[in-house]
């Protein structure tokens, strides 16, 4: 076993592009084989490659929230059915309605193409679901946010606290409402409401403001070494920035705009913006406690995941009809298309597995109840970094 | 060195909180603070990282100065590397998910290099005893834990002073104890000096080299610890015992007080253990188990409460106190066994009469209020028990008299507070008392009042259950001790008894002066 393939967590961003790419993949095809192909693939890698972190268990919630949608949209389908189609499945009388809902149609015959139609529609929105969900039981989303470039520091924790805060105001939410049956129910419904929010609001608060407190006090945002002018400049440079990617933006999607506002103007607000990014960077005296390098594995993941893009991409050009089929015709898949995909089920097992608990810590008791000695009677972790 | 100066705080619209403060502390020093609640101990601690007067308002005047520099003017953030602070409750200040990052967090806005960082790390994990626990989750560990990493995160910045705002107020005694005991190591071994504000002065003070005692009018008197207790307000047990006994110099442990007491001349007889039981039963537990999810929470428990007794509910964090009064109210569903209050099995029956048997007063007691003023609270607690306007704050007037109608629940004191919910849950005339963890925030003067308050509760003819950690309380209050370890009821009997099986659980008199001793108050009567 070369030192490669020893357990170890990648970079956050690998597993994010690797996700990003099949997600894009996915909202480039409506072929239903294909899909169920794309969901496989991202089930599979996090099924062998996932970490341990809370996040990675919520992959089935994905998995659930993508039934859910296509089931939402073949029903939406049958409810304010189309009248496209021929083959009727069902049918169903329709609804009548007055003459101001012209052009609503409720129920009414249920064709086969109406349902297909949802459900290719449905499973491409459930296969870009899935995907993302996948980056998050891939890679903490809080370490990602770590690696965001140092200019962004600020806007990462600020996003990181946020995240950790929502736990939190569920539990605030649980304990109050136990508290609520400990003495009666205002009679009024606005009693009943204040009842609830003012005791779960006042604990955010008192809760934020401690947490600002013991951030202050341990160094957060300690002033740099630079200078007002410096400081004053890297404001300019972003400003400046920000407005030539706005008008350059809308050059290029507003043809009769003038060429030369179009492409140059977005390079050179790009340009400014990430010269202020490097300058407010450079002022920031801050460093990263063990921060993931970049190694070839992670250009390996992250390449991966562009693969199927780039595929169903030229495929598209060449051949839409393989990636939209029609309704009435039986969906296909090509090789080309096939190979795109398993490429990107190459990190299943081309990565090195994720830095694991050697023990499972007992979950339920821990994650649930906070501090408890059944949490010290957890198995201790041992990693294996 | 670490000196404060001249030091006076006041809020804009009231009288100041300090007044004229001066104060060296010297490295390697363990400092405790002492003073009755809401004498500005908080406010103490603040002024030396700069959390007063940053967060709170208010204007300090004077001088704090490192090494003779002055850092007054600087913002808490830019005097992270020279004073560590940490707070009551842990969990509320930590910023990421695992303990390894955790202590890495301040390095890392220090600026230092990574290879500085890998370092420190390591040896504050030997030093804290953290190293099997680098990699968890922070929520997953228990308080002691989480404290110690707490105390760990603001050690890798190595900071000159680490001041500890109440830091084991949440933690079970022998939790404390490793709390307490790695600062002294701290402090013995390293040379930080240490700053701690604690109210259970039993815990603290055997570690300490100096002790401040801020009283009433905003003044600090700073003295060697046997010399300040002579005359304080608040003393543990320990302290007051050497008092009523006349040992000069006072007694600060257990062991030092045992030593006094071979040469003791008084004859004490042992007090009876009073006779248990005669009456009515109120509530009545069978084999009653819980679980959440896979985890079985309670087993089997047996229970049985009686009108005009005060029962302590003991065990270590987690080990089901909480799960066994929420049981007793009746809204956490039982697996298996029998509840009857009054007859009445309390989770079968609607909230509403719920309420009128099992009142439950639940840790974080300011959960039940959401009103503007204490009038308003108590006039809606009167509407929502169907009892006659005005009955709850005659409850509350005869817990704790001279509560302004018009003040905010928020301002109130945590005892006041308390009292508040306290009448809430009352106005129903529930038969069982329920408290979880009451004692929380509250000083020796305090406690005394909660204490006559539950006595008088259950002389009225309730029965009443404490679930408490404070064993200190329990000798002062409880006639019954019911001990709880992993859901399972492991002893149960009259206070006496039970505390002195355990040493954890045992009062320092019992300790001192053998079993059958529970307070102070029993060798003042045995002496006279």
């Amino acid at each position: 076993m070369t030192t490669a393939r020893l357990p170890r967590d990648l970079h956050p961003l690998a597993w994010w592009m690797w996700a990003l790419g099949l997600a894009a993949a996915a909202s480039m095809t409506t072929n239903p084989l294909v899909l169920l192909l794309v969901v496989a693939i991202a089930s599979l890698v996090v099924a062998l490659r996932h970490g341990d972190h809370p996040w990675a268990r919520a992959f089935r919630l994905y998995l659930w929230l993508g039934l859910a949608i296509v089931v939402i949209r073949v029903v939406f389908r049958i409810v304010l059915g189309g009248a496209d189609g021929t083959t009727v499945l069902l049918p169903l009388p329709e609804i009548p309605l007055p003459s101001w809902a012209a052009g609503i149609r409720v129920l009414g015959p249920v064709t086969s193409e109406a349902v297909l139609a949802g459900l290719y529609d449905g499973l491409r929105l459930a296969g870009i679901v899935i995907a993302v969900g996948a980056a998050n039981a891939l890679a903490n989303p809080k370490r990602l946010l770590k690696s965001l470039p140092p200019a962004l520091y600020e806007v990462g924790s600020a996003l990181v606290v946020a995240v950790t805060v929502l736990p939190q105001i569920a539990d605030s939410v649980r304990r109050v409402r136990a508290a609520r049956q400990l003495r009666g129910e205002p009679a009024s419904r606005w009693g009943r409401l204040r009842r609830l929010v003012v005791p779960v609001l006042e604990d955010a608060l008192e809760r934020s403001m401690r947490l600002a407190a013991g951030m202050d006090a341990r160094g957060y945002g300690r002033a740099g070494t630079s200078t007002p002018q410096e400081r004053r400049a890297t404001g300019m440079l972003m400003l400046v920035g920000l407005i030539g990617i706005c008008v350059g933006v809308y050059a290029v999607l507003d043809v009769t705009a003038p060429r030369v506002l179009a492409v140059p103007m977005l390079l050179v607000g790009c340009g400014l913006a990430l010269a202020g990014f490097v300058t407010a960077g450079r002022r920031v005296q801050r460093s990263r406690y063990r921060a993931e390098r970049w190694q070839f594995t992670e250009i390996l993941v992250a390449g991966c995941g562009l693969v199927p893009a780039l595929t169903f991409w030229a495929v598209g050009r060449a051949d839409p009809l393989l990636l939209h089929p029609g309704v009435s015709d039986v969906p296909a898949v090509t090789l080309p298309v096939l190979l795109g995909l398993l490429v990107a089920a190459l990190p299943a097992i081309a990565t090195p597995p994720p830095a694991q608990l050697q023990v499972q810590p007992a979950r339920s008791s821990a994650w649930t109840h906070g501090i408890g000695d059944a949490a010290e009677r957890a198995p201790l972790r041992q990693g294996v970094r | 060195m670490i000196e404060l100066r001249g030091l006076s705080f006041g809020y804009d619209d009231g009288d100041l909180v300090m007044r004229d403060i001066d104060l060296v502390l010297e490295d390697g020093e363990f400092v405790v603070v002492a003073g009755r609640t809401g004498v500005g101990k908080s406010t103490l601690l603040g002024t030396f990282n700069g959390l007063v007067p940053q967060f709170t308002g208010g204007t300090l005047t004077g001088d704090v100065l490192v090494d003779g520099e002055s850092v007054i003017d600087l913002p808490p953030r830019e005097r992270a590397h020279l004073v560590g602070y940490v707070g009551q409750d842990p969990d509320a200040g930590f910023v990421t998910d695992t303990v390894e990052e955790e202590l890495a967090y301040g390095m890392e806005q220090l600026g230092l290099d990574a290879v500085t960082m890998r370092r420190r790390v390591e040896e504050t994990l030997d030093l804290l005893g953290l190293v099997d626990l680098r990699d968890r989750d922070l929520s997953t560990l228990s308080g002691g834990q989480q404290q110690r990493v707490a105390i760990g995160s603001v050690l890798t910045m190595h900071p000159r002073l680490l001041v500890l705002d109440e830091p084991t107020s949440a933690l079970d005694s022998t939790a404390a104890e490793d709390v307490l005991a790695t600062l002294m190591r701290l402090a013995h071994d390293v040379g930080i000096t240490v700053l701690i504000a604690e109210h259970r002065l039993e815990r603290v003070i055997p570690f300490a080299d100096r002790m401040c005692l801020i009283d009433g009018g905003g003044g600090l008197r700073v003295g060697p610890p046997e010399q300040m207790l002579r005359h304080s307000l608040v003393v543990p047990p320990i302290v007051a015992l050497g008092r009523l006994a006349g040992w000069e110099p006072l007694p600060l442990s257990v062991r030092e007080a045992r030593r006094w007491v071979r040469t003791w001349d008084v004859e004490l007889t042992t007090p009876l253990i009073p006779a248990m039981g005669g009456g009515r039963t109120v509530v009545e537990v069978r084999g009653v188990t819980v679980a959440h999810g896979r985890r079985v929470a309670l087993q089997g428990v047996d229970l049985t409460l009686a009108a005009g007794e005060v029962t302590a509910l003991m065990g270590r964090n987690g080990s089901g106190k909480s799960t066994l009064l929420w049981t007793l109210q009746g809204s956490r569903p039982r697996v298996g066994g029998s509840v009857a209050v009054d007859g009445v099995d309390p989770a079968a029956v609607a909230p509403a009469e719920r309420r009128t048997h099992a009142g439950l007063v639940p840790q974080t007691a300011a959960d039940l209020l959401y009103l503007e003023t204490v009038a308003e609270e108590c006039a809606a607690a009167d509407e929502e028990s169907r009892t006659p306007r005005g009955s709850c704050r005659t409850l509350l007037h005869e817990l704790v008299p001279g509560i302004p109608d018009d003040r905010h629940p928020r301002d109130l004191s945590e005892g006041q507070r308390l009292a508040l919910v306290l009448s809430i849950v009352l106005v129903a005339e529930p038969g069982v008392v329920l408290l979880d963890e009451p004692t929380r925030g509250l000083d020796y003067p305090g406690k005394a009042a909660l204490a006559r308050t539950l006595t008088r509760l259950a002389a009225e003819g309730r029965a009443v259950l404490v679930a408490t950690h404070d064993v200190e309380f329990v000798a002062e209050v409880a006639d019954r001790v019911v001990v709880l370890a992993e859901g399972e009821v492991v002893s149960s009997g009259p206070t006496a008894i039970v505390v002195s099986e355990t040493p954890a659980f045992a009062p320092q008199v019992s300790k001192i002066l053998g079993p059958g001793w529970l307070t102070v108050a029993q060798v003042a009567g045995a002496m006279s």
